[in-house]
């Protein structure tokens, strides 16, 4: 298969390009940019006039439901969705049921994964069994099988002593560690920030300290064991901070934020929205500006949507007794081209923390589109506009705290190794373009 | 955001909470229930009306409760309205169903009221947000969120004594972290233009930023109480003293319980509230229980009152 897009306007932030340039591509590979390589003769043109065309987006935390919570999503609905977000690889957690504590499970997920021709899946391991916080996983065994990192999910890691062990072993054999700071005790049945909102509501809260005590723990610990760190989530200001100091440090850190954290805050809980009960929970608008800061300054190296598709009916109670999560994957593009609006920030800069950065928090040789590389490629109409409503979304997950929210930035055509695996169907509204014609 | 208990017109459609209640409402609801009390006997009678004639009105509790439940009934009846109790703690939910499967079968049975306690904050907005728009909702207590007609009773009360807003100094004592007694009555107050609302409790008893709601906080009953006009007691639950809050009840009562020792900072003409029940020996010695100051079983009368009113004025605003 060979591949002509065209007129495009392309934008690799690696290779510092964002110019209107040709993509050719031969047998899954970038072959050429600019000028058709010799001989090339397409089997399909892409028409990307008014298009932006990027590397495809990584995304370090997409809950695919798989093996376990097949009622919230499958791997099918949530690869679907991926790819309609122009997402080409996905880090998935290993908070599944079993968890992904042995080989045979990730095997498996792997191989379903790569039968649907879809999105690259990357399953992040338990690093501990059953993500229980006693007994380390057989981590190289995993890494054979094919997993990029270890995490606790959400999970609870008291014992510190296993978390230096396990940080140490890891070390033994350079794996990373990706973890989310939060103190189990502090933030022992909270469900919001400790802040305005859960106590005019009377929300039980998790304090920001939950966040810096294991953020403090975690740093300290790569510190000894020189263990390649990534913190998952970063919500705080204080926890940004610290990120900040131990990167000046040296420390080899790397950490992502949610995009859900880069637009909302704890007022958007409003009278008890249950599409605002996320992990970790929204914090004050102080913590969002801090985080937004941290973006800009590269202490958060990456943004991802923290996807995590829930049952409907587990939305439709108490505040407290909802089901935290949020689907994600369809809108992170829209909501990164948001935040670059209001941030005055350029879409290759804004592009790099989906695409460059997560692909080296990953260690991936991706997330670029330089000559040879892989053809992931996501090819967007920065200026469509489109209403987040659960039936416009793939995902088997139709909660989001932005439903019935207009939102600007459409994925056009996605690829995957030079196959097209999405196309949207739409009669788009281009209006723009209309004109233009 | 649109206020969720109100309707279009602006008019009352649920109560669920005295946040954002306009003071017009407000007082709507303490003048009607002053039309509930017999003038004839100082203020203490409460007439039967047919305003709520074939009304049925549902109480339903996902928590234990008696006194809550028992006044709402007898405001329903009062104003002749049929009245069905159910105690869900110990049926439905426990069987698997949920809040909102609970909430459509009973809709199906043509309510048109419902009175609901439950143990989450949020579960009077959640089944407000659910039900059709003919129904409506009364929060009788949703976690540590909110209880409005408790506030509106102690506003009642509060007025009834001091006949004033305007000029007075309210300390609220206690467990305020997980009271939504306290919460509404903050709300209640600083809505009706009291000057000076104050909160006393050691710090683990106070959430992180109750400053932000408009008081001032103290953490020493001889500087918190000094001339207040009204002292309004917080019960004080026992397993505060598992979770590291407290180190004992003699503790806490030597410290914020209210002694005739303690009432003596405050005005000479204070007057002492309690949403009951009380805990005496621990929040509360029983000579301020029943003391010349203490307004308590006033209390319990007015709530009748101040219940039938948001009843009879929720019924009224049917479009």
């Amino acid at each position: 298969m060979r591949i002509h897009i065209k007129n495009g306007r392309l934008i690799d932030p690696r290779n510092d390009i964002d110019e209107i340039l040709d993509v050719y591509v031969v047998d899954g590979r970038i072959a050429a940019i600019g000028n058709a390589p010799a001989g090339f003769v397409a089997t399909d043109v892409i028409d990307a006039s008014g298009l932006i065309v990027a590397p495809g987006l990584i995304e370090l935390a997409a809950r695919l439901r798989e093996p376990g919570f097949e009622y919230m999503a499958t791997l099918e609905s949530e690869m679907d969705a991926a790819v309609a977000g122009g997402i080409t690889s996905l880090a998935c957690p290993p908070d599944t049921d079993p968890p992904l504590d042995e080989p045979g499970l990730v095997e498996m997920l792997k191989h379903r994964a790569k039968n649907l021709h879809q999105a690259r899946l990357y399953p992040v391991a338990a690093l501990t069994t059953g993500l229980k916080g006693c007994e380390l996983t057989e981590m190289a065994e995993l890494v054979e099988a094919g997993c990029v990192a270890f995490s606790q999910a959400d999970a609870p890691l008291t014992d510190t002593r296993v978390l230096y062990r396990a940080m140490q072993y890891a070390a033994t054999f350079d794996f990373s560690v990706w973890l989310r700071p939060q103190d189990s005790f502090l933030a022992r049945d909270g469900v919001a920030h400790d802040g305005e909102v859960a106590t005019r509501c009377g929300l039980p809260a998790i304090p920001v300290c939950a966040e810096t005590i294991a953020l403090a723990t975690m740093l300290s610990l790569a510190r000894e064991t020189g263990v390649k760190l990534h913190i998952c989530r970063l919500s705080s200001a204080a926890g940004v901070e610290m990120i900040r100091l131990a990167k000046q440090q040296g420390l080899d850190v790397t950490c992502d934020v949610s995009i859900n954290h880069v637009h909302l805050s704890e007022m958007d809980i409003g009278f008890f929205d249950p599409n605002c009960r996320l992990n970790p929970p929204l914090r004050s608008l102080r913590d969002r500006a801090a985080l937004r800061a941290g973006l800009l300054d590269g202490t958060i190296d990456a943004i991802c949507t923290n996807h995590a598709p829930v049952d409907e009916d587990e939305k439709q109670l108490p505040f407290a007794e909802a089901e935290s999560g949020a689907t994600g994957l369809e809108l992170l593009l829209p909501l990164l081209l948001k935040w670059a609006r209001q941030d005055k920030i350029t879409l290759s800069d804004a592009l790099a923390r989906v695409t460059l950065r997560p692909a080296q928090v990953l260690g991936l040789d991706a997330g670029h589109l330089g000559i040879g590389a892989a053809a992931d490629i996501c090819v967007f109409d920065p200026d469509m506009y489109w209403l987040v409503e659960p039936s416009a979304l793939k995902s088997q997950g139709k909660n989001t705290p932005f439903t019935g929210q207009e939102v600007q930035g459409k994925v056009r055509y996605t690829l995957v190794d030079g196959q097209i695996v999405y196309q949207s169907k739409e009669p788009e509204l281009r209006i723009e373009q209309a004109n233009d014609e | 955001m649109n206020n969720p208990q109100l309707n279009e017109y602006g008019e009352l459609q649920h109560l669920l909470t005295t946040e954002g209640l306009p003071v017009r409402i407000m007082l709507d609801i303490l003048d009607r229930a002053s039309t509930f009390l017999e003038a004839a006997d100082e203020g203490r009678e409460i007439r039967k009306v047919p305003l709520l004639h074939g009304k049925s009105i549902f109480n339903i509790f996902f928590e234990n409760s008696t006194r809550t439940r028992t006044t709402f009934e007898i405001a329903a009846k009062r104003l002749s309205a049929d009245v069905v109790n159910l105690n869900i703690g110990s049926s439905s939910t426990s069987k698997g169903e949920t809040l909102l499967d609970t909430v459509d079968n009973l809709c199906a049975m043509h309510a048109d009221m419902f009175v609901v306690r439950h143990s989450q904050s949020g579960a009077a907005h959640l089944i407000a947000r659910h039900v059709a728009p003919e129904i409506h909702v009364i929060n009788a207590g949703d976690g540590r969120h909110a209880h409005p007609t408790q506030a509106l009773l102690d506003m009642f009360t509060i007025r009834h004594y001091k006949k004033e807003f305007h000029n007075l100094r309210v300390a609220i004592v206690g467990d305020v972290l997980h009271s939504r007694v306290a919460r509404s009555q903050i709300h209640a107050l600083t809505t009706l233009g009291v000057p000076e609302v104050r909160v006393i409790a050691p710090k683990t008893l106070l959430p992180t930023m109750v400053a932000n709601l408009g008081v001032q906080v103290y953490h020493d009953m001889a500087k918190g109480l000094k001339d207040v006009d009204v002292v309004l007691m917080l019960r004080l639950q026992n397993e505060r003293m598992q979770g590291a809050l407290l180190p004992s009840g003699q503790e806490y009562f030597k410290n914020y319980g209210l002694t005739e020792e303690k009432l003596a900072y405050a005005r000479s003409d204070a007057i002492v509230m309690h949403p009951g029940p009380m805990n005496r020996g621990i929040e509360i010695d029983s000579r301020v229980a029943d003391g010349a100051q203490s307004v308590i079983l006033s209390q319990v009368t007015f709530g009748i009152a101040v219940r039938m009113a948001v009843m009879s004025i929720l019924a009224g605003n049917n479009k």
